[in-house]
């Protein structure tokens, strides 16, 4: 149990070391870039003088020492506080963020859920009967599936589902009626509009997960364990469900959450291609305004979300694997 | 007597449908890259209102753009953008994860400690936003996007090093190589680095296929190559613009970079088989 709760103090430290080295980074690398926020406000403005320029810079803090600039950003985060944004309608980062989470996050897990979904039986199949035509088959798709980049998928989707054979709609949220829906009229339309977004996220993912699936069951079957359950007698079914998948899936679950950093960067074009009002499209506004503290709450918020993919990869892993459970391996 | 039919080993085309085919594509990809500038029908850039946004056809072979651009033209100037990107993107990875993965297996200790969690915080990174961030404050260019994407893609390579050089380290030739008097230098270079090569080779044909692919869709979100030139994914943007009139400046340039990426890929799979029979799926 000491070992256990040692264990966990460990990752924690390090995942808040990582978690500080992300920002670290971040911040400088983006207030070291040429230009600035006031280059908005003050060089594109005819009417704005350098005096102007330094009044905004000391509005916003830009005109103290990067460090300062820094250890004031990081006090205020400790309080949870990521500031105001200083471009479009300036108001506090988090509740900028916040109105946008719901949709990206949402539209992430249903493709998620989607993309187990596909690749696990797909995966499974393949290994199974390993060689055979369904095997070959997949291969052939799922090389395909990786080369395909996700915007061109959206396009030629756009153009078959959205205009040669007008059924789904290919841009926005919401229909221009919406207001005066029913609920359930609203949640068929939302639906019909995300539709498209998901399987495109879904598109993107299926075939790097089923080929880890596949290889990730061959290893499993290649294992003494499968080969004793068989020479036992027993079933196909039960060799392959009770003694290989459970195995199996465990580096799935890894790289489920690993995936979560692509996924995010994901967000930005498939948000722009259908006009989706989620965090991709507010973090592109927010790096063509050079909107510096928006630009670091959505970072910071990639990294949580990114570290807490890998933490629950993590646990997933030591909850399916008695060995990690058990004993305080760290690998 | 009933005669066994003689058990036929696959030709040798059979055996290696993937390897060709990827060599195929890479091939004929870079070539038509490469010479582009012979083979093109039109210039680049050449703009001609009288054939705007016409379909496929034989003067122009994939229609023109809204400028009245040829497409086939500009796709095949495309492919020299991506070839560039693919080469210097990779190029800088693979260096800087050879040497940090080199150093880190060779040193071990606190040097491998600190590299190995250096490259733990880079996989973090939400990458693509840091790279969208970067490249929008630099001011888009070819050079930067080089630049950037290969800045952010070296870690696989240096963990791929790191592993091959931590088992390289304890062989009877390097042993040897240190107890003749070679110092650090010499025995990583000389001695560990030409036999640590294979996962790299195999990682940076990889590479190229994924760092073609970020570069279009950093064009495509018009942080890339800038118009006039000509990128695969800056074409697709003009594309998206005219979706419902000329469904071909959407289908072409999508088709090249389809077509290159997997070439890559292929490669790099069949490469992988050959060169570590151990990573064998």
């Amino acid at each position: 149990m000491v070992e256990i709760i040692r264990r966990i103090a460990i990752k924690l430290l390090w995942v808040g070391a990582v978690f500080l080295g992300i920002t670290v980074i971040s911040f400088w690398v983006i207030h070291l870039a040429p230009g600035s926020p006031t280059d908005m406000v003050t060089t594109l403005n005819p009417n704005a003088d350098t005096d102007a320029r330094a009044k905004f810079e000391k509005l916003y803090g830009l005109d103290q020492p990067l460090h300062v600039q820094y250890g004031q950003w990081l006090g205020r985060l400790v309080k949870f506080d990521f500031g105001d944004s200083i471009s479009g309608d300036r108001r506090p980062v988090w509740e900028r963020i916040k109105e946008r989470l719901p949709l990206t996050f949402g539209m992430n897990v249903a493709s998620m859920v989607l993309t187990l979904l596909i690749a696990v039986p797909l995966g499974i199949t393949a290994a199974w009967w390993r060689d055979g035509i369904f095997d070959k088959a997949t291969t052939v798709i799922v090389f395909i599936g990786f080369a395909m980049p996700g915007f061109w998928l959206a396009l030629l989707l756009m153009l078959w589902l959205g205009i040669e054979w007008p059924i789904l709609p290919i841009s926005g949220l919401t229909s221009l009626s919406y207001g005066s829906m029913t609920p359930w009229e609203k949640f068929i339309d939302l639906a019909r509009h995300l539709a498209l977004p998901i399987f495109i996220y879904t598109a993107g993912s299926w075939a790097g997960m089923s080929r880890f699936m596949r290889s990730s069951m061959l290893e499993v079957l290649r294992q003494d364990y499968i080969m004793t359950a068989r020479a036992k007698g027993l079933s196909s079914r039960t060799v392959l469900f009770k003694h290989a998948l459970r195995n199996a899936l465990m580096p799935v679950i890894t790289i489920l959450g690993l995936s979560v950093p692509t996924l995010i960067g994901g967000s930005v074009i498939i948000e722009s291609i259908f006009a989706l009002p989620g965090l991709g499209q507010l973090f592109y506004g927010a790096v063509m305004a050079r909107d510096y503290p928006l630009i670091m709450g959505s970072l910071v918020l990639g990294a949580v979300l990114t570290l807490a993919g890998n933490l629950l990869a993590d646990l997933g892993y030591g909850m399916a694997d008695p060995r990690i459970r058990m004993a305080g391996r760290d690998a | 007597m009933k005669k066994r039919k003689p058990l036929k080993r696959p030709s040798y085309l059979a055996r290696n449908a993937l390897l060709i085919i990827g060599l195929l594509l890479v091939g004929a990809m870079s070539l038509a890259a490469v010479l582009a500038p012979w083979i093109a029908p039109y210039p680049p850039s050449e703009l001609n209102v009288d054939a705007l946004l016409q379909p496929p056809s034989a003067q122009h072979l994939m229609g023109t753009d809204a400028l009245g651009r040829d497409v086939f033209t500009r796709v095949l100037y495309g492919g020299r953008v991506s070839l560039w990107v693919g080469f210097v993107a990779v190029g800088i990875s693979s260096a800087i994860g050879l040497v940090l993965g080199l150093v880190s297996g060779y040193y071990g200790k606190v040097v491998d400690e600190i590299i190995m969690r250096g490259v733990d915080v880079m996989l973090c990174f939400p990458s693509f936003f840091l790279i969208l961030a970067v490249i929008a404050f630099l001011e888009p260019s070819l050079m930067n996007i080089m630049v950037v994407i290969g800045l952010t893609s070296w870690m696989g390579v240096a963990r791929l090093v790191r592993a091959e050089t931590l088992t390289l380290r304890e062989r009877d030739f390097v042993l040897a190589a240190r107890s003749a008097g070679a110092g650090p230098v010499r025995v990583i270079f000389k001695h560990i680095l030409p036999n640590a090569l294979a996962p790299v080779l195999v990682s940076a044909t990889l590479g190229v296929a994924g760092a073609i692919l970020v570069e279009s869709s950093l064009s495509f979100l018009g942080l890339g190559v800038q118009p006039p030139d000509a990128s695969w994914g800056n074409m697709l943007t003009d594309g998206k613009e005219v979706l419902g009139v000329a469904w071909w400046l959407s289908v072409f340039p999508g088709l090249a970079i389809l077509f290159t990426v997997l070439g890559y890929n292929l490669l790099g799979e069949s490469l992988r088989d050959r060169l570590d029979p151990r990573l064998k799926q």
